[in-house]
């Protein structure tokens, strides 16, 4: 791609090598230094990267086999002994299947969302510009204030959402505190806090699709559903599915709400990984075990890309 | 725009807005009750059941918010810690991106390899050792600490990088045969170039800094360090009772993003969707 344009230009056949070494040599200079200057150029990305992410990468994989003391210093070689207890013990499995569980709750309906805002934003006229602005808004919430401010509505006695279930004549939930309500409510809170990135990336491919393929579709008399999931639907299925990579990776990133909402409880219903990671890495002090749960998280992160890459390729050949 | 010719029927149109409203209700709901709520009087947010809409525009909520709890503190620290993030990473992944782009070394493509498998890279996979390195450099409580670990982004390389491939090469032949150096290339020519694709990785970058939660909670102790994100969660266990001011709290902080995204709501939309072409 970058191709021979910018390649020092060849050396002049007119000048041969036997009788001056200059040219080569000043050509030699050059390229030398157009070599450092491209690693001087990468140099301070280059150092970030090797100090805080690859150099803690390969730790996490050593102290993954090691026994530390509260300071995070190595007491003792491990081995696989991190992994095994982490493997017989019901507290991973439980946090892995409450990772899934959540991943479940946000994703589809995550992006279910955000396909109907687009398109529904896309058809409208007037106005439109309006609720593009509204539905792009959660963009700018954090964690933080999101969870503060459902924690407010959760509340079980005051809150917003119980008074409004009661003005229907529905029966106060307890959002936070019933074990078999929690994750779902922490779902609800961040299917709403992200559903500024499906929409926005949704509606720019909406935008994006040929409107002759739509209109040809609808003058043959396709209605709009069918117009919908047999035309639209498969067209934006590469957007779809990248989001659904993204959506899922960062569904099993989750830990800002769930440390602010409900640390993990009531009885463990929303323990997800990167919590348990945290709980036993800063509450418990175990950097040894915390970094083997990290690793596995790694390992879940790895093979969803490659799932990516897997069938981006198939599509890639399928069209 | 360009309506359906579909909706125009009023019925369809009926239920296009309807539903366009609903979901608007949705969205914007929490936000809306957190605005009545911050401009309620103290004993008009503790009335059950719940006040809908304030009496007036009370501001003595916020002011107190200000007053009692170090929030400006918190908002000056996220901004110093967003502001310089930002403009590291621009710089960093500018420069970067200027090398993959315009100049010849060996193992260019090894080190762009590189570069976009750190993406794969999840940060809490990372934040055991990197918060046991920050401690060793006595980095604790501080803001190189909150800081750099983000100076550089493989998002951003990548983004800058495409926008620089779709730069005009002529310029770059120009300037070297005006005996342009790299560096004052990258100064006067591309730099000033990459605007829209800087302003897009600019307010993403800025977002992504005023919202950290986890790096900030576990390297930040003192109130004099903390950021707005962990300071208003703080406030949540602290002030339980006074809901009033957490709510005139999360209000205050939620300002300065959402005016960055009314302002630049175009190019972080630009660098988003540039982002997952990448696919």
């Amino acid at each position: 791609m970058d191709s021979s344009l910018y390649k020092d230009k060849p050396e002049p056949v007119l000048s041969p090598v036997s009788e001056a070494g200059t040219p080569i040599a000043a050509a030699r200079l050059r390229r030398m230094r157009e070599q450092l200057l491209g690693y001087l150029f990468l140099a301070p990305s280059l150092a970030v990267f090797t100090l805080f992410l690859f150099y803690p990468m390969a730790r996490s994989v050593y102290l993954s086999f090691q026994l530390t003391d509260p300071r995070g210093r190595v007491a003792a070689y491990a081995g696989w002994d991190n992994y095994s207890r982490m493997m017989e013990s019901s507290a991973f499995w439980n946090s892995l299947w409450i990772t899934v569980k959540f991943t479940l709750l946000t994703v589809p309906a995550g992006l279910a969302l955000g396909l109907l805002c687009a398109s529904l934003v896309h058809a409208a006229g007037r106005g439109s510009k309006l609720f593009r602005f509204v539905f792009s808004v959660p963009l700018a919430l954090s964690v933080g204030t999101a969870s503060i401010l459902w924690m407010i509505l959760y509340h079980p006695t005051l809150g917003m959402l119980n008074y409004l279930l009661g003005q229907v004549g529905i029966a106060p939930i307890q959002w936070l505190t019933d074990p078999s309500a929690a994750l779902g409510s922490v779902s609800l809170m961040t299917i709403w806090m992200n559903s500024g990135f499906p929409f926005v990336l949704l509606l720019a491919a909406i935008q994006g699709l040929d409107n002759d393929v739509m209109d040809s579709s609808r003058i043959d008399g396709a209605s709009m559903w069918r117009t919908f999931f047999s035309i639209k639907l498969p067209l934006l299925s590469p957007t779809l599915f990248f989001l659904a990579v993204v959506s899922i990776m960062s569904a099993f990133q989750s830990f800002g709400q769930v440390n602010i909402l409900t640390r993990g409880g009531p009885a463990g219903s929303t323990d997800v990984l990167v919590y348990s990671i945290y709980r036993e890495a800063f509450v418990n002090y175990q950097f040894g075990t915390g970094s083997a749960l990290a690793i596995v998280l790694f390992a879940l992160m790895l093979l969803l890309t490659a799932v990516q890459f897997l069938v981006l390729g198939k599509k890639v050949h399928y069209q | 725009m360009r309506g359906y010719g579909h909706s125009r029927h009023p019925v369809r149109l009926f239920s296009l807005y309807g539903s366009l409203i609903l979901l608007a209700l949705f969205v914007l709901g929490p936000l809306l009750y957190l605005l009545a709520q911050s401009f309620m009087t103290p004993a008009e947010a503790g009335q059950y059941p719940p006040k809908l809409l304030p009496s007036g525009l009370y501001t003595g909520g916020l002011k107190n918010a200000i007053e009692t709890v170090p929030i400006f503190g918190f908002i000056v620290n996220s901004f110093v810690l967003a502001i310089a993030i930002m403009v590291l990473q621009v710089l960093t992944a500018a420069l970067a991106a200027y090398a993959f782009v315009y100049i010849r070394f060996s193992g260019s493509r090894f080190w762009f390899a590189l570069f976009i498998s750190t993406m794969m890279i999840p940060w809490e996979v990372t934040i055991i050792p990197n918060y046991l390195t920050v401690k060793s450099w006595g980095w604790l409580d501080s803001f190189q600490g909150l800081i750099v670990p983000f100076a550089a982004s493989a998002f951003g390389v990548f983004l800058l990088r495409q926008f620089f491939l779709q730069l005009p090469r002529e310029l770059f032949e120009a300037a070297r045969i005006d005996g342009c150096g790299h560096f004052r290339h990258f100064v006067s020519v591309v730099l000033p170039l990459s605007g829209p694709a800087a302003a897009s990785l600019a307010v993403y970058v800025f977002l992504n800094g005023w919202n950290q939660y986890l790096w900030p909670l576990l390297i930040t102790s003192s109130d004099a360090m903390r950021t707005v994100q962990i300071g208003i969660a703080m406030l949540q266990f602290e002030e339980l009772t006074s809901w009033n001011l957490v709510l005139c709290g999360v209000a205050l902080v939620l300002v300065p993003s959402l005016v960055l995204l009314a302002l630049g709501l175009k190019p972080l939309v630009r660098g988003i969707t540039a982002g997952a072409v990448k696919g």
